[in-house]
Parts: C-alpha cells; sequence; structure tokens
C-alpha cells in the first residue's frame, strides 16, 4: 500500500523573517466548527467547557481552543462531540494558520487589513473577520506584538506571499 | 461609505456584499396566486432617498443584514441582523 506523507499547508513556505518582524505556521491537529442549533448555545457552551476546557466565546473574542468564527459559528482546536446541540463539521485541513510576530508586527498587517488592530483597540484574545489584501481572514491577537491569522488552506501560498512583502517594505523603512 | 455591522463594528464596504431591496424577506404565501408571486420576485421601486436593503458582510461575519441607507445624502443610517426582522 502506497505511503501517504501528509503536508502542513505552510510547508516550504515558513518561516520567513524581516526587519525583527516573523512569521511562522501554526499546526492545528484538529478545528472543529460548531453552529449550536437555534436556543442551544447554553448547552452547548457548557458541554465545551466539559469537553475542551473552554465555552463559546463573546463575539469577536477567543477562549482557550475556542474561537468565534463569525455569526453564530465557532472553530474549536479540540476533538467535541456535541451530537443533537449543534451542526459540527470536521474542519481540519480546511484552514492554514500563521503567527505573525515582532515589535513591528502590527505596522505590517496595517499595510494590509483594512481595520486598526492597534493594541488600544484589538487587545490580547480579540478576534476579527476582515479582509488580508483580497483574502478573507480571522485575526486573533495572541500577545503584545503577536497574532494568529487563519485564512482557507488554498490560499496559504498568496497569504504568505503578501506577508513577505509587506514586511520587507516595513523592513525597508 | 461604511456600514456598522452589528457584530463587527463599523466596517468598509468593501467587507459587504449587496442583495438588493428587504423586500425579498416578506415572501408571499405559497397559494398567494400569479399575480402577487410576480410583483415579489421581478416589481422594485427605484427610489432616490431611503432605502431598505439587504446586505452580506461577505468578507466578516457572514451575517445578512437590513441596511438603511440614503441615496441621495449617502447618509448610512443603520444596519441590523435580517435574522432578527424575520423568522
Amino acid at each position: 500500500m502506497a505511503k501517504l506523507i501528509a503536508l502542513t499547508p505552510c510547508a516550504g513556505l515558513l518561516p520567513v523573517s524581516s526587519g525583527g518582524v516573523e512569521v511562522a505556521e501554526v499546526v492545528f491537529d484538529r478545528l472543529m466548527s460548531v453552529s449550536p442549533f437555534a436556543g442551544q448555545e447554553r448547552a452547548v457552551s457548557a458541554k465545551l467547557k466539559e469537553q475542551v476546557g473552554a465555552g463559546l466565546s463573546k463575539i469577536n473574542r477567543r477562549s482557550g481552543l475556542v474561537t468565534w468564527f463569525g455569526h453564530g459559528t465557532w472553530i474549536v482546536a479540540g476533538d467535541v462531540a456535541l451530537g443533537g446541540m449543534a451542526a459540527v463539521t470536521d474542519q481540519s485541513d480546511a484552514w492554514a494558520a500563521v503567527s505573525i510576530s515582532g515589535a513591528r508586527a502590527t505596522d505590517v498587517l496595517a499595510r494590509l487589513v483594512p481595520i486598526d488592530l492597534g493594541a488600544s483597540g484589538f487587545k490580547t484574545n480579540h478576534v476579527a473577520k476582515t479582509m488580508l489584501g483580497h483574502m478573507s481572514v480571522t485575526i486573533t491577537r495572541v500577545g503584545p506584538d503577536a497574532f494568529e491569522i487563519i485564512v482557507m488552506r488554498s490560499m496559504a501560498r498568496t497569504l504568505v506571499h503578501d506577508l513577505d512583502v509587506a514586511m520587507r517594505g516595513v523592513a525597508a523603512r | 461609505m461604511r456600514i456598522t455591522c452589528p457584530n463587527c463594528g463599523t466596517r468598509d464596504r468593501r467587507e459587504f456584499y449587496y442583495l438588493g431591496d428587504a423586500l425579498a424577506l416578506d415572501r408571499p404565501a405559497e397559494d398567494a396566486g400569479l399575480g402577487a408571486w410576480d410583483d415579489y420576485l421581478h416589481s422594485r421601486d427605484n427610489p432616490a432617498g431611503e432605502t431598505r436593503d439587504l446586505w452580506c458582510h461577505e468578507a466578516g461575519c457572514g451575517a445578512w443584514l437590513i441596511v438603511e441607507r440614503n441615496t441621495v445624502t449617502h447618509a448610512v443610517h443603520k444596519a441590523t441582523l435580517a435574522e432578527k426582522v424575520k423568522r
């Protein structure tokens, strides 16, 4: 039987760095999208707390392994079993995730993202569904100078390219 | 032009997809007759002034919104979740 070698979405593309900003891949072994059925949010939240240690986060927020992922949807970085309470889809191989960190990471993202990601309004564990260039992305602040960006897996190469160009632009100034 | 999404806050128009008049939510009964269905499917006003339209926050949270705005002054008055208006 053929032996298949699993490749991560950004295999061979990352890490890259310029001007003190580094982009590295974030690998999630499991990503489950969770959309609670009408009136089930409270029950889903309680179950998630048992199963992954955090309930449904508020909108535009992350809480532990649970990240708000759009209207009525969360993405959970762990195994969940929510039969009858929520629509659950295994999306482990559907998304590419990268981290961008460094003192000027916000300046790099400011070249690509139309919203203000400055520390005064966008704090740790704040989540934004917005655009990076022409791509829909989910951006989470994971630290004082660090963000995590999730895009559709098919756009991994474009994401890395756009970030690389912006990083070199910021580094050259 | 900016639209204030009830989930995400104020965002650029580029993040939104425009569908059309929010009249589309007022679906006639199945047995309402050809006249009512023809009107529902095809007849739309083309006002200069106040409009109430359906938009999707496509490049953001994905929610469908009803956006009230004025096509003469370009003012955007408010945006509400379509699901809250119509069951």
